[in-house]
């Protein structure tokens, strides 16, 4: 597999009126063709603002860090996506090379433009298509996720559809541009089980068909593990854990891996306690020193080195990482 | 504790000169008991009613038929029918707990007042003294620190607000407890300590609880008896371990199928349930 995109030393602060916020910190990541990645992490993780930044979406009082590095590769050779600037650069991200779908399938699609017009004019935009031509490929578009009659929903509104409709017209539409990366930020997440399971199957079978790469974000650790093939996990802005999504969620090598899977209620086992990761997620005001997952760490000794240093990602077992000091990295079970 | 009967909730949709207007049966025909001291679960995908059952037994949703008879050993109300004299009494005895915790505080009071304002709303203590005493006793039971008080809920985190949600809704005593969607808002490391809460505070206080919540794996957990609703009706009714080992009804299986695996070599087989004659929308 090739890479797709180079994420490098990211780290991204917000301008706010109570100071600098640090919302990613030195993230690195790789994400290759054809594969799904999935990020993991609670509210406040910086999943979104990570995967925003691969298409430059943030907000203008985000900072990137000097250090930031994120590099697109195409047939025409590297892009530095952080450099881009004017509309017209950002276009090559944002709608061409990657496209993006958004939790909530109702709040994405505008109510009073039909579903067709929305998905033929991006093509207009992006690609120079004729009417005719963006029309046809719209259809079969949503034919393919496997929305039936395609034609007449292509003439209806957003409300006329139901929520999971709703979220393969929106994966449709995003897929039509060809774009070599989809960000799909929560995307079954308000959806109902049987809905979200449809779902994760049409992903699965799309990056099979056409090769793309899937940057999968989510909180849920289950659905990670029937669509990703990597995954990254995410705490306070920092990657916690990555690795190849067995090898993480069979033996995690970070205590917070270790503390999500516990406190996942599991239906082959009813008599397991839930044990709670302990302590609530810190403000970002308050982002505590050394490890950020130190205080809720209940493996630390008082007085550990993860108190006061910044653990590195160390590689625990091959392409598998962890936020552990190195004397660690070993003595994982 | 609770008795249903026969229980319909019809909402219409807008009126018609001639003829019926057409209505949505939120809830159709259900009959279901929820014994005294269960944790009594009741699971549903959006649309199934299980939100307008749950406010129905609470009074907050008309009933259209049928009847909902409440009975806690020291007193009994038929839920439809109940005088606007008794309705105080029933509401302390019958409380709610709200699913966003970020909606359900109001920012501009501090989380003693919160939690204060169903005592002082009822009149249920002669003062200012006794208020803050009970006050203080819910706040120790749901694990919160009785310095966060004085301040207001922006200060805290989703599993802090939860805390506070419950306590408020528990300040008065009640006997039965409807949790609608309690922990759906909350991330995972939270809602694993917020279930382990109400769990403790089910069984301490003596309290019945119905849970409702549209994931299984939770109500696994915390229930021992479920309840499966789909479009209005109960599907399926057993003992958790009973439901969970056996399930007896085809969207029982398609819904436990259509959870995705922790273990990734288990693929997700997930199963259509298409019962004849309905309308599917994919």
């Amino acid at each position: 597999m090739t890479a797709l995109i180079d994420v490098e030393n990211l780290t991204i602060q917000f301008k706010t009126d109570e100071g600098l916020i640090t919302v990613v910190e030195n993230v690195s990541f790789t994400l290759d063709r054809g594969e799904v990645m999935g990020l993991v992490g609670e509210s406040g993780s910086g999943k979104s603002v990570t995967a925003k930044s691969l298409m430059h979406l943030n907000d203008e009082n985000a900072v990137y860090g000097p250090e930031s590095k994120i590099t697109l590769h195409t047939d025409n050779g590297p892009i530095d996506v952080l450099s881009l600037r004017t509309a017209r650069e950002l276009n090559v991200v944002r709608g061409g090379a990657i496209s993006m779908i958004f939790q909530e399938p109702m709040a994405s699609f505008a109510p009073a433009i039909t579903i067709g017009k929305q998905m033929v004019e991006q093509l207009q935009l992006h690609l120079n298509m004729p009417f005719a031509e963006a029309r046809e490929l719209s259809i079969e578009m949503l034919d393919r996720v496997g929305i039936k009659e395609p034609s007449s929903r292509f003439d209806q509104y957003a409300f006329e559809l139901s929520g999971g409709m709703r979220q393969r017209a929106m994966i449709a539409m995003a897929l039509s541009t060809k774009p070599s990366l989809l960000i799909a930020d929560e995307p079954t997440t308000a959806l109902d089980v049987t809905i979200q399971a449809q779902v994760i199957n049409l992903m699965k079978d799309l990056v099979a068909e056409f090769g793309m790469c899937i940057l999968f974000i989510t909180h849920d650790l289950g659905v990670i593990a029937q669509v990703a093939d990597r995954v990254a996990v995410m705490y306070l802005g920092r990657i916690m854990e990555k690795g190849p999504v067995r090898d993480v969620i069979r033996t995690p090598a970070h205590a917070y891996t270790r503390g999500l899977i516990n406190a996942l209620p599991k239906l082959d086992d009813l008599d397991a306690p839930l044990t709670p990761i302990p302590g609530d997620i810190p403000s970002p005001l308050e982002r505590p020193s050394g490890c950020v997952f130190h205080p809720r760490n209940a493996e630390l000794e008082p007085g550990s080195r993860y108190e006061r240093e910044v653990p590195p990602l160390s590689e625990v077992a091959p392409g598998h990482f962890a936020a552990v000091f190195p004397e660690d990295a070993g003595t994982i079970s | 504790m609770i008795t249903i009967d026969n229980l319909s909730v019809h909402f219409p949709l807008g009126r018609r000169l001639i003829g019926t207007a057409p209505v949505v049966k939120a809830v159709d025909d259900v009959s279901l008991s929820i014994p005294k001291g269960s944790f009594f679960g009741l699971v549903g995908e959006s649309g199934s009613g299980k939100t307008t059952l749950g406010r129905a037994i609470l009074r907050a949703a008309p009933i259209t038929t049928g009847t909902i008879g409440y009975n806690d050993g020291e007193a009994r109300y038929d839920v439809g029918t109940i005088a606007k004299s008794e309705l105080r009494d029933y509401r302390r005895r019958a409380q709610l707990v709200f699913q966003d915790p970020y909606a359900a505080l109001s920012p501009r009071m501090t989380v003693r007042d919160i939690i204060a304002e169903p005592l002082e709303v009822m009149e249920l203590t002669s003062g200012r003294e006794e208020t803050d005493e009970r006050v203080r006793e819910i706040a120790a039971k749901c694990r919160l620190n009785l310095e966060h008080l004085r301040r207001y809920p922006h200060a805290f985190s989703g599993g802090q607000r939860q805390r506070i949600s419950i306590a408020r809704a528990l300040v008065c005593g009640p006997r039965f407890v409807v949790a609608d969607e309690a922990v759906a808002a909350l991330d995972v490391s939270i809602q694993a300590d917020i279930l382990n809460l109400l769990k403790s505070l089910q069984r301490e206080l003596d309290l019945t609880i119905l849970f409702i919540s549209h994931d299984l794996s939770v109500v696994a957990h915390v229930c021992n008896h479920v309840a499966v609703m789909y479009h209005g009706r109960i599907m399926e009714e057993a003992s958790t371990r009973e439901l969970f080992a056996n399930p007896g009804h085809d969207y029982t299986r398609a819904l436990l199928s259509a959870i995705p695996s922790l273990d990734p070599d288990v693929p997700l087989n997930a199963q259509v349930y298409a019962p004849e004659g309905s309308v599917q929308h994919q």
